[in-house]
């Protein structure tokens, strides 16, 4: 056990990964770059990969082929246990005939560092938890157990930390209060986070970089708000949100803009926010973007997209907005959110609606919807 | 009248009875252990603490019952370890012929004992072992495995393969993961299954009988003696062994109670 562990981050690098189960294959092809001391946010639906990915960076599963490179050392062939990588599993997996304390300890136990128990002791004060050190895993809540799950993971030092949808058996109050925690845990530490979850909410909360996987692929990698406002692919931007979606054939396209006609209506996007510019495309708009006009169209300008009209079929109350669902002949359903500031007028069932939203929210897509897709 | 219950009545008067029937046959073995063999050993002749202070004086009991003792902890030390290790091979591993591994596993358990029996000593004298204590060790040996393989099989399946990925996570390699966690998760069924090897090694008699040639075990003995009257010693160490038993099932229960009365408090 020779292994120098570093005190800091380091680099994470997946080179060409593909991993295959008997019957289906998990991971296409993926190259993956993580900088040292960053919050790294893996994020997709279940089955596509993401835990497959941590467990082959943890050394639990191995690759078909590709390579696996921690702080620029190939780590590929290295055992688990050779590995200066630790994860905080998804139900915690603490050793259930040890104490806390001895849990937390268990790590730096087997690396032989000197004196592990202050250490492990300095590791339970750092999730606020020094006052259970001599209880069971057992007779702890299950926000204490995760806690304990981090501090077993971080008291090692690990170059890079692997969290496998950590917060997913919490309720959703514990959900949020530990998101906050947990990044100021890993600003604290200045460790490199590798952290997989289904929830967007919290990816885009945390992470600095989000990469959005689907069926064994990266979709779409870069910042939260870049993600969010610039989606680039059908799935993104449904995973991401919530979008509405319009299709149509490219009727004007220049520098500037290009133009899709859908059932008569002239629906824009800026060329540098399209990903394509010609033939059939899609165009998106995120819900809280859009507005909706009553009684007339409003006046149409350069830089507004306007479609309609349109009839509000279903109205939801959420709390800090209303949802409007509003069926526009021939185009399909169109989602608008509005804020509830309390002075918007209450706009009833059926009411006859124009939707409008600025060019520059608006965004092109590189695929087209499935076939049985509508626009929502 | 017409409070009166039937169930209130009936249920004690029913458990009582078949608590009666269950233990008349440890209460005479008990109380006969003090008999004094006057004459014969049938009848009661009056009390005596004479058969538990020379328990050995009839050497034939005790030669028997540390027979049955060697026997008894060989076979039952090798097939908790065989037994463990195939455990944990047909529940962790995937190999060719795994389903049927488990299939046969299984077998010995629904087998009857005087065909295994009679089996295994057709098996010994084809190859010309002669019978005797350490035939009687490989046969217990094979018949406890079954039980010990079932009963680990069930402990395994109740432990969260994550729980070993996670010792691997932190640094300890494959040995220090079955010491550390596999082991320590798995010992109460590994406990259960060798104490379930060592009753039924002990007082296994059909088995025994067509493969111990002329060495006589405890079973074998009483049974043998039950012709004429059993000897008091019999009853005496059957008693102990009884008392033993009870004695170690309350040492667990009283310090399983104390060590959750502590956790309690300490909460």
């Amino acid at each position: 056990m020779a292994t120098e562990f570093v005190a800091r981050g380091a680099d994470l690098e997946l080179v060409g990964i593909r991993k295959e189960f008997p019957g289906f294959v998990a991971i296409e092809n993926l190259d993956l770059k993580i900088p040292a001391g960053e919050f790294f946010a893996l994020l997709g639906p279940s089955g596509c990969g993401k835990t497959t990915t941590l467990r082959l960076v943890a050394g639990l599963d191995s690759p078909t082929k590709g390579k696996i490179l921690i702080g620029n050392k190939d780590v590929t062939t290295d055992k688990p246990h050779e590995r200066p990588v630790n994860t905080v599993f998804q139900n915690y997996a603490l050793f259930p005939h040890m104490s806390v304390l001895d849990n937390v300890a268990f790590g730096i136990k087997q690396r032989k560092v000197s004196d592990p128990m202050p250490k492990a002791l300095e590791a339970l004060k750092l999730v606020e938890l020094e006052h259970l050190a001599q209880r069971r895993p057992a007779q702890l809540s299950g926000g204490q157990q995760q806690r304990v799950a981090l501090a077993r993971a971080l008291v090692n030092r690990p170059s890079l930390l692997l969290l496998d949808e950590p917060l997913g058996a919490l309720d959703l109050k514990l959900r949020r209060q530990m998101q906050v925690e947990l990044k100021a845990i890993q600003m604290e530490v200045g460790l490199t986070f590798l952290h997989v979850t289904h929830d967007q909410e919290e990816a885009m909360d945390m992470a600095d970089t989000v990469a959005v996987m689907n069926k064994g692929r990266i979709e779409q990698m870069g910042a939260p708000e870049t993600l969010y406002e610039r989606p680039k692919t059908i799935f993104v931007s449904k995973f991401l949100g919530q979008s509405n979606l319009f299709v149509g054939d490219v009727a004007e396209s220049n520098s500037d803009s290009v133009s899709i006609n859908v059932a008569g209506n002239k629906i824009t996007v800026p060329t540098k926010r399209a990903e394509k510019t010609t033939g059939k495309i899609a165009i998106g708009v995120r819900p809280e973007k859009a507005t909706f006009h009553e009684d007339q169209a409003p006046t149409s300008a350069a830089g507004l997209n306007i479609i309609g009209p349109g009839e509000i079929i279903d109205i939801r109350f959420t709390g800090v907005s209303n949802q409007y669902l509003i069926e526009i002949p021939q185009i399909g359903k169109v989602t608008v959110f509005a804020q509830n500031v309390g002075k918007s007028p209450v706009t009833e069932l059926g009411a006859k609606v124009w939707v409008s939203w600025k060019v520059e929210h608006s965004f092109g897509l590189s695929d087209l919807p499935a076939e049985n897709g509508e626009g929502k | 009248m017409s409070k009166f219950s039937l169930g209130k009545y009936l249920l004690p008067t029913y458990t009582i009875l078949a608590f009666v029937f269950l233990m008349i046959p440890i209460a005479y073995t008990f109380i006969f252990s003090f008999n004094d063999p006057f004459k014969n050993t049938t009848g009661w002749q009056g009390f005596t603490f004479k058969n538990w202070t020379g328990v050995c004086n009839n050497i034939d009991v005790c030669l028997a019952f540390g027979n049955s003792l060697l026997i008894a902890t060989i076979a039952t030390i090798v097939s908790t370890i065989l037994g463990t290790m195939l455990a944990i091979a047909v529940t962790r591993y995937e190999f060719k012929f795994r389903s049927a591994t488990n299939l046969l596993l299984f077998l010995p358990l629904a087998t009857p004992e005087v065909v295994m029996g009679a089996g295994l000593a057709a098996q010994f004298l084809n190859v010309g072992i002669p019978k005797g204590i350490g035939t009687v060790i490989v046969a217990h040996i094979l018949f406890t495995l079954s039980f010990v393989v079932v009963t680990v099989k069930a402990r395994i399946a109740t432990l969260d393969p994550k729980l070993e990925e996670a010792g691997r996570d932190l640094y300890a390699p494959p040995v220090q993961v079955f010491a550390k966690i596999t082991l320590p998760l798995l010992l109460p069924g590994i406990m259960a299954a060798a104490l379930l090897a060592f009753a039924l090694s002990f007082d296994d008699y059909i088995i025994t009988a067509f493969n111990s040639g002329t060495e006589v075990t405890f079973p074998k003995y009483v049974f043998a003696a039950a012709v004429r009257g059993i000897p008091p010693e019999a009853n005496v160490i059957g008693s102990a062994v009884f008392i033993f038993a009870i004695a170690l099932v309350l040492v667990f229960q009283i310090s399983g109670a104390m060590r959750s009365k502590a956790l309690a408090k300490k909460n």
